[in-house]
């Protein structure tokens, strides 16, 4: 018990005696830390928002030009009864253009649909929405079969759009977006275990003529050892505290306002502020105390 | 704690314990179990530089032996040969019976444990008080607080530096460092002591203060083994002394014309002997140990 309270005291006297390489180490875990924690949520994000974009994901059934409501509705129910239909929403050529000047805001289309005066080109609708993303191709072949006789389960049905070609853009952007980070969070964990092994490495060569006269005067490698390993730990925890810390006020000042703006931002949520802290503290800890063990290794050969 | 409990039973075994005694020491006698023994010990450096050539030798238990030689003779190869600095090249290196080329390598601090070693440079740790690096020869053996309270500050009243417990090495002066250097080697009152140049760039009268030292702790039962080039002070001591000479030995001869005398009896002698010869006087010693400081 007493030993290791020796060993916590020598760590820390360590830690005092030699300030500045101890603020450099704490300074690099607190760099890479920081990156990590703010890398680790993007990937994530992304590819959240990859399933997201297929949740979203269903079926525009177009009727034509002069449908009634009633033949649309009449088709609305049919869809209603198609395998894997979660559900459906009625689209009216009112509710249709009011969505469309929605999206279209103040652009040059918005101009022109001012300019309709009135008169509304676009047909009743029906979105389908699917159990599951994957089943849309099966349920737009049961609502509109492809091949020369096909026709679809309803007179009034004029076009099926899946949106699937949007979607597939959507899915290789994020696909790309993410084998990009994950590209560079890798490098960026490499540099980072280099940069605190290299930090390490210095503060204890800065020693070495104190771990000989250690080892000349009798003591084992896992004596001189245990204070390195602490004050690693040491290290590792208070650049991660101050790391995390940072997360923390970024997360309340920047990312949190913004957060209704952004579909991908808002996914930040998904990630779990706990166990990234968690994660971020743990890898940093490990790593110092790692770093600090095995370089130590060289200098123990006297 | 178990293994620390094994630990100090590896070293006692490369070493057989032994507590100081006031018993009468073994004066110049060759005694039967050799404490340290080299068998045509060689040492050649990479390089082809030749530290040691072909020693042989034997140390008894109790005994205080001097080792004298020229600059590079290979003096300090052979007390690095002693604590599995170095490995010899050939032949044997035998501490307590053992062969300790042959001890793996997790055993060497339980070897150095048992041999308290004043190193040239003396090797102290630089940021520690003067307390803490006598200290820290009893916590590498995980001894008790309660121990290190009580032996510590002994062993610095026998080398008169109870007044600079908090002082940090560079704050003391070469002999101040010589003698923490021979406080921290003596602390766990180890079965051999090996000093190396303990008086080098040292005052005539530090020089005896430590030679002094070095006779009190003999006195105690432990082995002594002083490399030096001061001849002065090895033809005073008049104890057994091996001389090398391009790493061989070229000499052995036994103290000739000793008689047991008490430390300090020893002091005022060896003063005597060497305040006439040198012709010092009180007051210009006095002056070169303030200037130390």
């Amino acid at each position: 018990m007493s030993r290791i309270f020796f060993f916590i005291a020598e760590a820390f006297r360590a830690l005092r005696r030699s300030a500045s390489p101890s603020l450099a180490a704490i300074v690099t875990v607190v760099m890479t830390t920081l990156l990590l924690g703010v890398f680790i949520p993007v990937i994530k994000a992304s590819s959240t928002t990859t399933s997201n974009v297929q949740k979203q994901l269903a079926l525009y059934v177009y009727m034509h030009a002069d449908a009634t409501k009633k033949q649309a509705l009449a088709a609305q129910k049919k869809i209603d009864k198609v395998q894997n239909v979660k559900r459906t929403d009625f689209v009216t050529p009112k509710e249709g253009l009011d969505k469309l000047k929605q999206n279209v805001g103040e652009s040059e289309i918005g101009q022109g649909i001012t300019q309709l005066q009135g008169k509304n080109p676009l047909p009743y609708s029906v979105v389908v929405h699917p159990d599951n993303a994957n089943d849309l191709p099966a349920i737009q072949n049961a609502i509109a079969p492809e091949g020369k006789n096909a026709k679809p389960i309803s007179p009034a049905i004029e076009v099926v759009n899946s949106g699937q070609q949007t979607a597939n853009a959507i899915r290789t952007v994020t696909n790309a977006v993410k084998v990009m980070l994950t590209v560079i969070a890798i490098l960026l964990l490499i540099v980072s275990l280099l940069l605190i092994a290299n930090t390490i490495r210095l503060s204890i060569y800065a020693r070495r003529r104190e771990v000989e006269v250690m080892r000349l005067v009798g003591a084992t490698n896992w004596f001189i050892r245990w204070p390195f390993v602490i004050e690693g730990l040491i290290v590792g925890l208070a650049g991660a505290a101050i790391a995390v810390a940072m997360l923390w006020l970024g997360k309340l000042t920047i990312i949190d306002p913004l957060a209704h703006n952004f579909a991908l931002i808002d996914n930040f949520h998904t990630v779990g502020f706990v166990p990234l802290i968690i994660v971020l503290l743990g890898a940093s800890v490990v790593v110092s105390m790692l770093g600090s063990g095995i370089v130590l290794r060289r200098f123990l050969r006297v | 704690m178990a293994r620390s409990k094994t630990a100090r039973d590896a070293g006692s075994r490369v070493l057989a314990e032994r507590r100081p005694s006031h018993a009468a020491p073994n004066l110049g006698r060759r005694p039967a179990a050799p404490i340290v023994e080299m068998r045509h010990a060689s040492k050649v450096y990479p390089g082809g530089h030749v530290g040691l050539d072909r020693a042989t030798l034997s140390v008894g238990k109790g005994e205080f032996v001097f080792l004298v030689g020229p600059t590079g003779c290979g003096k300090t190869t052979l007390i690095k040969l002693l604590i599995r600095e170095l490995k010899p090249s050939e032949g044997e290196v035998l501490i307590a019976g053992r062969d300790i080329a042959k001890l793996p390598e997790s055993k060497i601090p339980y070897l150095r444990r048992r041999i308290g070693t004043v190193f040239q440079d003396f090797k102290l740790l630089p940021n520690r008080t003067v307390y803490d690096n006598c200290a820290y020869a009893l916590q590498v053996i995980g001894a008790p607080r309660k121990e290190i309270k009580q032996k510590v500050p002994d062993a610095l009243r026998l080398v008169g530096l109870a007044d600079k417990v908090n002082s940090y090495p560079d704050q003391l002066s070469g002999g101040e460092q010589q003698r923490l250097a021979v406080a921290r080697a003596f602390v766990n009152h180890p079965p051999l002591l090996l000093a190396d140049e303990p008086t080098g760039n040292l005052d005539p009268e530090t020089s005896i203060g430590i030679m002094q030292l070095l006779y009190r702790i003999n006195r105690t039962g432990t082995t002594v083994l002083v490399v030096t080039h001061d001849r002065e002070m090895v033809d005073k001591m008049r104890r057994r002394v091996l001389a090398l000479d391009e790493g061989r030995l070229v000499r052995d001869q036994a103290g000739a014309t000793y008689h047991e005398e008490s430390t300090s009896e020893f002091g005022v002698r060896v003063r005597a002997e060497m305040g006439v010869r040198e012709g010092h006087t009180n007051g210009e010693t006095e002056l070169s140990h303030e200037e130390l400081r």
